[in-house]
């Protein structure tokens, strides 16, 4: 699955760090690093990091999208 | 086969920019047909961790890929550039020859990487960083351990390249014609906290310097000449000279757009040469020339993540709804990078400023908010590790308080007020010399 | 011109079970001054704008005056001296920058994302013995049942306090539950047994943090009381006793609140107690509205430093600000539907925890234990009704919550 992170938006409050530890870090005083491509079986955490977020920085690629064939 | 169907809605450009207009057209409840082209063979995928994550090794260039938000039943054309627009007959054509009809356009194409202008632009080991490709061998000639990395050009990006190779270990020059980094993004008050901070961390900063040429040997990099006849040694270079807007291929379309974008009104529709509005044909993200209302309506374009996220889903509301009802697109540009462990971010324009505050913190603990001014108004405030006040700041950017705003704040001990200290402009031949530096985050 | 003593009317206990039609009306003016000169911020963008603008003083504590005992030595010269020192080592949510941060770096330091995971299994297991010992009977009270014994022991296992000491250390937070209510009207005779209360806890603490010092183990306090090492700052022995006690209370009553309101919000919501029974994946969610639509915490007073110019209002230098988050949390111009509980809501940018810099500390800690206890409880038991609708309420405006909360019910699973 895809993850990205508004990082206008995020300001550091780390509170997806605590929901998906191994998809999100941040270092320094308020520098993220995320996982932007995470397992699909981790959705759960995922989904919780991004409900945890004081500013909805964090989108999530719909579940079960059936991708489009190329032309 | 496909029968007779409408044309509907062609999206150029598959990167940020396009992804979240044509999402945006389908929340807006588009219900057409709706094709999407990309002259890159991927899907649409995240650039700003090219020059951190992934040059640092820690992310695989393909992890980028962007998430996708929502169902958009799109017909994807990857890996076909655009090659001419014919406004007449309303069709745009691709590289392989196809023609593609349209009752609205959006030109989402962005920017390509200036490439190195000059002499020994042949040699092998000199790298751009602006597309995942274009990353990737970067990132495996990185791991190659070359001895020496010379990165010309300290704008957002050759800075970050510098902080991934510090981080690889590996031994980097910068090389600016300005005299701090970021200087003319920042000005060289704030660029010189952040030369002391590269210096700390064992970069060698040449500012005031320019490349002529590069010489190789074996078909391979080897040294960099200086106007001056010195020389600097290096193995592998990386040229971060910002970038041109992708608009070549609507040369022959009748539209004002050169290097410098494709200029359009405040409602994003595209302007034709002879100053009329083309209503079939709207402009978002990178390559869009607009008159931003935030700013005095003064034309430009601006590289940053957030502007291709908000300006496309502006053009798709107002693709999709009638003339009449059409607001202005306002946008406070705004960007972040992160380097050397800093997290730095910029709301507003600095260019023009003539005023410097350092308003929250100290610039000594490399830990501050600074705001510019320019004529007695607050225009932009920039924050080193310190985010969580620039909501606030970034408010009187917009509202365009006195410079400076907000006094009397806690964490404030003593405003140092300062010249910003932008460089001169350099007079340049090239009519479409950018007005923002940096394809960026 | 709005109704200037809106804000009195949330004050007034009358209105606790349902002070959101006042809020509604206090919206109508986003910045309202009220008689007294405060001034209280309602709408979403308002609050948003208000909770990064470092003009706001979280330092607007009146100072601490301890009560009078005749004894001329302790009244004019220990006490007063004991006062200053409280007064210049308040706890980190009375702080501003640069004080607040190195305190708050020090406590984010030990509140680990390990720790806070590892609570995980005593939570669950607590709630598990807590729901257990209501076998039998037809009626959980969920205060005294569930609510309040949780939040304790958890802090407790965390900060490392021994588990002989739970019990003193429940009374203490019941006796202190109110001490972080920003309108808390003290008598005389509350102001003594407060102050006894904090004098017992911190002597309690201060012999803990030595016995820490001696015998290091892996909890919060112990991290916190390590003296630095080289050139490491280490918190200072006053710090770390306020900073102890502030976990302890702030962890407290904000997550007997949010447990509480929450079952009494879906015990009025039986389709959404169905669907989280059925479907417990959907708890995150489910308490992120919870918290948009009936927090734990309704308002926070700061001090505007400077004159602050916001919504059209301008708020003097020195007036009080209230910021009403529930208020602002229900705001129909930022949420759809805004009073609706509607856990599929996108989009939910809540004040629940409040916000900036002051952004609960706990709020982690705060989402498993509301999680387990919730799913638990939806889960185990059978067949819930609310007994009264209201319930009682105590008398916190800010800290608000229900006093009790009876549940009928068929049994336990």
């Amino acid at each position: 699955m895809r993850v990205v992170v508004d990082l206008n938006r995020c300001q550091g409050y780390a509170q997806c760090c605590y929901a998906a530890p191994e998809h999100f870090e941040v270092r320094g005083h308020e520098i993220l690093f995320y996982d932007p491509a995470p397992p699909e079986a981790k959705r759960e955490q995922i989904e919780r990091a991004q409900q945890a977020c004081p500013v909805r920085a964090i989108e999530v690629e719909s579940a079960g999208l059936t991708e489009e064939a190329e032309l | 086969m496909i029968g007779v169907q409408r044309p509907g809605i062609v999206v150029v450009g598959a990167s940020l920019a396009g992804l979240r207009g044509a999402e945006a057209l389908r929340d807006g409840g588009y219900d057409g047909p709706l094709t999407i082209v990309g002259d890159e063979p991927h899907r649409p995928y995240d650039r700003p961790p090219l020059s951190k994550h992934v040059l640092a090794g820690e992310l695989a260039p393909e992890a980028t890929e962007l998430p996708q938000l929502r169902s958009l039943r799109a017909r994807w054309r990857l890996g076909q550039p655009a090659v001419a627009l014919d406004r007449e007959r309303r069709v745009v054509r691709l590289a392989d020859g196809a023609t593609l009809p349209y009752e609205t356009l959006l030109i989402a194409t962005g920017a390509r990487a200036r490439t190195w202008p000059g002499e020994g632009a042949d040699l092998a080991g000199i790298f751009t960083i602006r597309t995942v490709e274009d990353a990737r061998s970067l990132r495996n000639a990185l791991a190659q351990r070359p001895g020496r990395v010379l990165v010309v050009g300290a704008g957002l990006i050759g800075c970050e390249a510098a902080s991934c190779c510090r981080d690889l270990g590996l031994d980097v020059t910068l090389v600016d014609p300005n005299p701090t980094p970021l200087a003319r993004l920042l000005g060289t008050v704030i660029g010189g906290t952040l030369a002391g901070r590269m210096r700390d961390a064992g970069v060698d900063i040449r500012m005031n310097t320019k490349i002529h040429s590069f010489s190789g040997e074996k078909g391979g990099v080897r040294r960099a000449h200086l106007p001056g006849g010195a020389t600097i040694a290096t193995d592998l270079v990386i040229v971060a000279l910002g970038a041109t807007r992708e608009t070549g291929w609507l040369a022959a379309a009748g539209l004002r757009a050169d290097a410098g974008g494709l200029t359009c009104d405040a409602a994003c529709r595209a302007m034709t040469l002879a100053g009329e509005l083309d209503p079939a044909i709207y402009a978002a993200g990178d390559v869009a020339r607009w008159p931003n209302p935030l700013t005095g309506n003064r034309p430009m374009t601006v590289e940053h993540w957030g502007n291709a996220v908000d300006q496309a889903r502006h053009a798709a509301a107002n693709m999709l709804a009638r003339p009449s009802e059409q607001p202005p697109y306002g946008h406070l540009p705004a960007f972040w990078s992160s380097q050397f462990g800093l997290n730095i971010k910029l709301v507003g324009l600095t260019e023009g400023a003539d005023a410097l505050a350092v308003v929250q913190g100290a610039r000594a603990s490399q830990r501050f908010l600074a705001v510019y001014g320019r004529a007695g108004r607050s225009v932009a405030a920039v924050s080193f590790d310190q985010a969580r006040w620039l909501p606030a700041y970034a408010e009187a950017v917009a509202a365009g308080s006195a410079f400076p705003p907000i006094l009397g704040a806690t964490d404030q001990p003593r405003i140092e007020w300062l010249e910003p200290g932008f460089p001169v402009p350099r007079r340049s031949t090239d009519q479409a010399a950018p007005t923002l530096e940096a394809a960026h985050g | 011109m709005g109704d200037d003593t809106l804000f009195a009317q949330v004050l007034d206990p009358r209105n606790r079970p349902d002070p959101y039609p006042l809020y509604g009306r206090l919206r109508e003016t986003p910045v309202s001054r009220q008689a007294d000169g405060s001034f209280v911020v309602s709408t979403h963008a308002a609050v948003r704008s208000l909770i990064f603008d470092p003009r706001l003083s979280s330092e607007d504590l009146p100072p601490s005056r301890r009560p009078p005992t005749g004894n001329p030595l302790r009244d004019w010269i220990l006490n007063p001296i004991r006062n200053r020192v409280v007064n210049a080592h308040r706890p980190l949510i009375f702080r501003d920058p640069p004080d607040h941060d190195t305190l708050r770096d020090f406590v984010m330091k030990e509140f680990t994302i390990a720790r806070v995971r590892e609570s995980h299994a005593k939570v669950a297991r607590l709630v598990d013995t807590l729901i257990d010992a209501c076998r039998g009977r037809d009626t959980v009270c969920l205060v005294d049942d569930l609510s309040y014994p949780l939040p304790v022991a958890v802090i407790c296992e965390l900060l490392g306090v021994p588990e002989a000491d739970e019990a003193q250390f429940h009374a203490w937070a019941i006796r202190l539950a109110t001490a972080l209510e920003p309108d808390a009207r003290h008598d005389e005779a509350g102001r003594r047994e407060i102050t006894a209360t904090f004098d017992a806890i911190s002597d309690y603490m201060r012999r803990l943090i030595r016995e820490k010092r001696r015998r290091p183990a892996d909890d919060m306090l112990s991290g916190l009381a390590a003296r630095g090492g080289q050139g490491r700052p280490a918190m200072g022995d006053i710090d770390l006793i306020s900073t102890a006690i502030l976990l302890l209370v702030a962890g407290h009553e904000t997550t007997v609140n949010l447990i509480t309101n929450g079952m009494l919000t879906l015990l009025r919501h039986p389709d959404e107690l169905e669907r989280l029974k059925v479907d417990p994946a959907r708890a995150p969610r489910v308490i992120e509205e919870m918290l948009r639509y009936e927090p734990p915490v309704h308002f926070r007073t700061r001090k505007a430093l400077g004159a602050i110019d916001v919504a059209g209002v301008t708020i003097p230098a020195g007036s009080p600000v209230i910021l009403l988050f529930a208020s602002a949390s229900r705001d129909p111009a930022r949420f759809a539907d805004a009073d609706r509980f509607d856990p599929d809501r996108r989009d939910n940018q809540h004040f629940g925890f409040g916000g900036g810099l002051h952004y609960c500390a706990g709020a982690p800690l705060a989402r498993i234990e509301a999680e387990i206890a919730l799913v638990t409880l939806c889960r185990r038991l059978v067949a819930p009704r609310l007994l009264d609708d209201p319930p009682p309420y105590r008398p916190g405006a800010s800290l608000r919550g229900p006093k009790n909360l009876g549940i009928t019910i068929a049994g336990i699973t």
